[in-house]
């Protein structure tokens, strides 16, 4: 033993002698090619080096080892490290809503995702192997198979991931050394500049990792950055650091028909501006991506936005100016008409995978020859609303809407948008219970189909003017609609599938692109949305009586009355 | 988890350079590594530059009033963590004399790292005393560096004797000849014919050479700071051997080490 302690006094002369006349190049240039940012780790503090300290980065951290008067040191920088970054998320911020912040970095020709969570904890990551490279947009489907995948899939859905940021970033590392020179803490820095959705510098962002076990050193290297002029503590995510270089904010454009915030004293006309601006607004936002047709969202949020308008222009045309009703109610029912015919070949194709699994009589691969009609189809249906959107109708119908629109936001008349409110859910309120009874066994499909459409407006109009009325009274007053409404969907959905597969059947039979087999498991699939029909029309009595109940009208006419109260 | 141990009743034989140039490669391949400088005089912790300090010492350890996971310093290096060596480990053999189950307490201390390590090393003091039989207990293999003289390989055979009179649990034994001198004939020849003749000798010889002993100067592991060196390159083989021994898996089909 003492000669092992005579070897380690020996060592600490040797140690001093080597701190005098040694740098410290030799310790830094191993770990050089090996720099390694994960996002956030346990402890670690990000700082932004603002204004002229941006440019002045070597000064700063010579400041801040100086002011800390002997406590720590820099060793030498690593060599720069570039990266390429790109942030990834859904059209309407699924990720991002979810707390979720999904990156591809490419750096020394490794591409990786990365997913982290709400406060930058790593959750998965994924190496994407060479010629493995993603173009996005991409589905979900073409990631790799792992957990990146797998967390990623619940949230994501059918939505596509689009590139929502793009920066480069070179990234430098440097070690805090205690007197032992011992590493106390890494600190990286990250010069990033923004590539899209517009070019644009962000301010210097230095990240301070501790050690483990050093984290009372390090803070001393944290304090004394933070006490210099300029640097400023900073732990936004790189994501919204980019968006804001970008003069973007996160989650502000999703397509989503939404109700908008309206006073209830607000003119009905301007109020109803509001409103069908915000939804025309979304019904564009979605144009380009059901254009290159991204994901079979965009085209189903594009037709809830004209749904909702058609409702609007229905029910609250009186409160439009003049002739406004009558000139634009034709135009969207053609626009909604034009988008329906590749939304219902999305809706079997989305379905698809589990209408073939639910086989029982058939085999999967005898349905293949359906699944090849139904794609085919889709891109015939898709190519005619292609040219439909990109007709002189729609730009006529865009150019002059959105005159329309403006136009009425200056209407004087004095019904206000909570008297308007009122009256139209309490019709339409009437209008569903009086189609509802209606309704005997013997009615045929058309009744429900009908009493459908009259929830449908029902709905809309609670949906619509939303802000006007308490969150919990609205969601109790919906509750018995909402399930009438499930009800009825099953029943006319399978309606018209049933039909629909009927008339595939046909013009396949025509085209002899239909193997008898095919035409059997069609029939099999037909079968069960005849008894997902039947189930439902079962369901229905039950499902409207409870709609139909006196406690379930009185909430509904209670918040119909709130909107002026 | 696998828990490879450095050992020999002899000191200065180089169980701390084995246990700190394995544990430094270990964390390179990407294996999430833990070394616990278990000898007093803290050779470990003094190449890797941390103070040979525990909190509460030994005994906090031992007797669970401070958890391993506070006591662990990260070393310089990506994945790789350090236990520190305490003055008062001196005493280890006390302390786990009045513990419960002592020969079976440094397995039961290191159980819950397993969610965070998937290698640990143990450098242990020259001895053989209740403190060594828990160490046996616990590893999973054992890396017995010797020096090639007819004693060591004596002190080996007494080793191989002793774990199997054990119950229950026993490490695998992988012996490697250290310090190597070229110019001796004694050395070369009895290195070449035991690995040939005992499959608890593993084939890859750590050499006399100077870029070990500059390690205390350095402060750093020999792999690191010299990793094309012939001391190097044998670290490298033997740690291969001492994987494949220990059965662990290539660090990227662990569970962790993607994260």
């Amino acid at each position: 033993m003492t000669g092992v302690i005579a070897s380690m006094v020996n060592s600490r002369l040797i140690l001093d002698v080597y701190l005098l006349t040694c740098v410290l190049i030799n310790l830094s240039t191993e770990r050089a090619d090996s720099i390694e940012v994960s996002s956030v780790q346990n402890g670690s503090r990000d700082f932004v080096l603002e204004g002229d300290a941006g440019a002045k980065t070597e000064l700063i951290l010579a400041a801040a080892s100086d002011s800390a008067a002997g406590g720590f040191t820099w060793a030498a920088p690593s060599a720069t490290l570039n990266r390429r970054r790109t942030w990834l998320d859904t059209f309407d911020w699924r990720l991002y809503r979810a707390g979720l912040t999904l990156e591809q970095v490419v750096s020394r020709g490794r591409t990786e995702l990365v997913l982290t969570g709400r406060d930058g904890e790593v959750l998965a990551q994924a190496q994407l192997t060479d010629g493995g490279r993603l173009h996005w947009p991409s589905l979900i489907s073409a990631l790799p198979a792992g957990p990146l995948r797998e967390q990623l899939e619940p949230v994501v859905g059918v939505r596509a991931l689009l590139a929502i940021a793009r920066a480069t970033s070179r990234v430098r590392e440097r070690r805090a050394l205690n007197g032992d020179d011992k590493t106390i803490a890494r600190l990286f820095t990250d010069q990033m500049a923004v590539t899209y959705p517009v070019r644009a510098a962000a301010a210097p962002r230095l990240t301070l990792m501790p050690l483990r076990g050093y984290h009372g050193q390090a803070d001393r290297v944290g304090r004394a950055l933070s006490n210099l002029p300029g640097v400023t503590n900073g732990n936004a995510p790189t994501l919204d650091i980019a968006l804001r270089a970008a003069d973007r904010r996160p989650g502000e454009l999703t397509g989503k028909a939404a109700a908008v915030r309206l006073r209830g004293s607000t003119p009905a006309t301007r109020a109803l501006a509001t409103t069908l601006t915000a939804l025309f607004d979304a019904l564009e936002a979605n144009v380009p991506g059901t254009i290159s047709d991204i994901d079979t969202e965009f085209l189903h949020d594009l037709r809830i936005a004209v749904r909702w308008t058609r409702s609007a222009i229905k029910l609250c045309g009186g409160a439009l100016p003049d002739g406004v009703a009558r000139r634009f109610r034709p135009e969207f029912r053609w626009l909604g008409d034009l988008t329906t015919p590749t939304r219902d070949l999305d809706v079997y194709l989305l379905g698809y995978a589990s209408m073939s699994a639910a086989l029982v009589g058939a085999t999967e691969a005898e349905l293949t020859p359906f699944h090849d009609y139904l794609t085919r189809s889709r891109k015939a249906a898709h190519t005619h609303l292609l040219r439909g959107l990109r007709s002189a109708r729609f730009a006529r119908l865009h150019d002059e809407w959105r005159d329309a629109l403006a136009d009425m936001k200056a209407s004087r008349r004095r019904t206000t948008v909570a008297q308007l409110a009122a009256e139209q859910i309490k019709a339409a309120q009437r209008r569903a219970l009086a189609a509802g009874r209606s309704i005997t066994p013997a009615s045929p499909a058309e009744s429900l189909h009908d009493l459908r459409k009259r929830c449908k407006e029902l709905r809309y109009l609670v949906e619509m003017f939303g802000s006007l009325h308490d969150p919990s009274q609205r969601w109790q007053a919906v509750r018995e609609l909402k399930a009438l409404q499930d009800c009825l969907g099953e029943f006319q959905d399978a309606e018209v599938q049933r039909a629909e597969i009927h008339a595939f059947a046909a013009q396949m039979l025509a085209d002899r692109s239909a193997p008898a087999a095919t035409l059997l498991a069609m029939g099999e699939i037909a079968a069960g949305l005849a008894l997902r029909q039947h189930q439902a029309r079962n369901d229905f009595d039950s499902r409207f009586a409870a709609f139909a109940s006196r406690s379930s009208q009185a909430r509904l006419s209670a918040l119909a009355k709130s909107t002026i109260a | 988890m696998r828990i490879f141990a450095t050992y020999n009743i002899k000191g200065g034989v180089g169980k701390t350079a084995t246990a700190v140039n394995l544990g430094y490669l270990a964390a390179k391949d990407g294996y999430r590594v833990l070394l616990w400088d278990l000898d007093p005089q803290g050779a470990a912790s003094f190449l890797f530059r941390i103070k040979p300090r525990v909190k509460g010492g030994g005994k906090a350890l031992i007797e669970g009033t401070r958890s391993i996971d506070a006591a662990i310093k990260g070393t310089d290096y990506d994945n790789l963590d350090l236990l520190p060596a305490d003055f008062t480990y001196r005493n280890l053999d006390l302390l786990l004399d009045s513990a419960k189950r002592p020969a079976k307490r440094l397995a039961a201390l290191l159980a819950p790292l397993k969610a965070d390590y998937d290698v640990i090393f143990l450098d242990c003091p020259p001895s053989i005393s209740l403190l060594s039989e828990s160490v046996l207990r616990a590893a999973d293999v054992l890396l017995v560096p010797l020096i090639p003289t007819t004693l060591s390989v004596r002190t080996l055979d007494q080793l191989t004797e002793f774990l199997g009179e054990l119950d229950g649990h026993r490490p695998e034994v992988l012996a490697f000849f250290s310090m190597i001198d070229r110019r001796k004939q004694l050395h070369l020849r009895i290195a070449e014919e035991l690995p040939a003749t005992r499959p608890d000798f593993a084939t890859t010889i750590i050499p006399s050479v100077s870029a070990i002993e500059r390690m205390s100067v350095e402060r750093a592991p020999v792999t690191a700071f010299s990793p094309r060196s012939v001391a190097s390159r044998q670290y490298g083989a033997l740690w291969q051997e001492a994987r494949q021994r220990a059965r662990l898996a290539p660090a990227a089909d662990h569970p962790a080490a993607a994260s």
